[in-house]
């Protein structure tokens, strides 16, 4: 597949490729649906409302557990810092390199400190 | 109007016109802003042990930034497959939000609106609504959706070639903290609208305390909840008013 050799493991790249599949698939039907079915018609508003606030959702839920878990454990650790260093530089609108170089260099520096 | 008159003018009229012009300008602008994101993306796919191949296939396929980093974070915490479809199809329901609004901009041909839809996602949504001309609106749409689809799949290439998923390496140099990071910058815009704010805090603390009890990703999906939650609040906020 790649000059990089056979997969380093075979079950959840498997995964992956289903998933994209998939997904691409699904993706797809949701961003076609508009502009190949509906025309000049629209849905409701209250629908429309909520597919446009459910990101917020999901990405909040994303940011905790990919920052406070481990499988199924909560725990603390250098990315908590490294979440309220990148919290603090978007607060100041720093662009979106800085604040992952920040957030990536705080959970190294709390690492090789602790 | 004739088919296609959307391009037919886009060809046409001079980029000079200074409302295409900055049309123009701040698609760009979100162009570059997006590759350190694709950057990124690929970083977490190879670290996941996805193939540059399949990174890239996430990046021309899929084409959504926020619910590629999703599934491949799910996958990543040994969730199902089902589970990181899901997460990035509820991810991707503004998409069909997206395709109501921007469809009446859109030329009439089928094979037109068909190809142009890929690229339905929230940078083209941005630069198409900056305009009320529905002519503007279908440059907009294109540019947009065009200059971000470009930088994101080059990025995601890059990212995906430069680091090799094995060693330690990913916990020393912190590249574990980026996709938080990453998370919560995608996330930032939306919380400057007090609705925004309250069902992202909403779906954070339904994730957190979901996550000791459920498989991976699912806590994601059940925090799609705080949507219909924060909006009864609102409703009966409303009327106390």
């Amino acid at each position: 597949m790649s000059a990089r050799g056979p997969d380093r493991i075979g079950a959840p790249v498997t995964a992956a490729v289903i998933t994209l599949l998939v997904l691409a698939a699904g993706t797809y039907a949701l961003k076609a649906a508009g502009p190949l079915l509906l025309g000049r018609r629209s849905l409701s508003t209250v629908v429309e409302r909520a597919a446009v606030l459910l990101p917020a959702a999901l990405l909040a839920a994303l940011v905790v557990t990919s920052t406070l878990t481990v499988g199924r454990h909560l725990v603390v650790d250098a990315r908590f810092p490294a979440l309220l260093v990148a919290a603090v530089l978007l607060w100041v609108r720093a662009p979106f390199v800085v604040v992952v170089l920040g957030a990536a260099a705080t959970a190294s520096a709390v690492r090789a400190l602790l | 109007m004739q088919e296609l008159s959307g391009t037919g003018t886009v060809v046409s009229v001079p980029l000079t016109d200074p409302a295409r012009r900055s049309l123009l300008t701040r698609a760009l602008s979100l162009a570059a802003a997006v590759a350190p994101f694709g950057l990124a993306f690929g970083v977490l796919a190879s670290q996941a042990g996805l193939d540059p191949l399949v990174a890239s296939g996430y990046s021309l396929l899929v084409f959504t930034g926020s619910a590629q980093f999703a599934a491949v974070a799910v996958l990543d915490d040994g969730g199902t497959v089902v589970a990181a479809v899901l997460a990035g199809l509820l991810l991707n329901l503004r998409c069909l939000a997206f395709g109501i609004v921007m469809a009446p901009a859109f030329p009439r041909s089928r094979a037109a609106r068909a190809l142009a839809s890929q690229l339905m996602i929230d940078e083209a949504m941005a630069v198409g609504t900056a305009t009320d001309d529905p002519r503007l609106r279908w440059f907009g749409y294109l540019a947009g959706g065009l200059g971000v689809f470009v930088t994101w799949n080059l990025a995601t290439l890059a990212g995906a070639m430069l680091v090799p998923g094995t060693g330690t390496f990913v916990e020393d140099l912190g590249i574990d903290a980026t996709i938080p990071a990453a998370f919560l910058a995608l996330l930032w815009p939306r919380l400057s609208d007090p609705v925004q704010r309250r069902v992202a805090a909403l779906g954070a603390a339904i994730a957190l305390a979901l996550a000791p009890v459920l498989p991976a990703g699912l806590p994601i999906i059940a925090a799609g909840a705080a949507v219909p939650l924060a909006l009864k609040f609102a409703r009966s906020a409303d009327r106390q008013r």
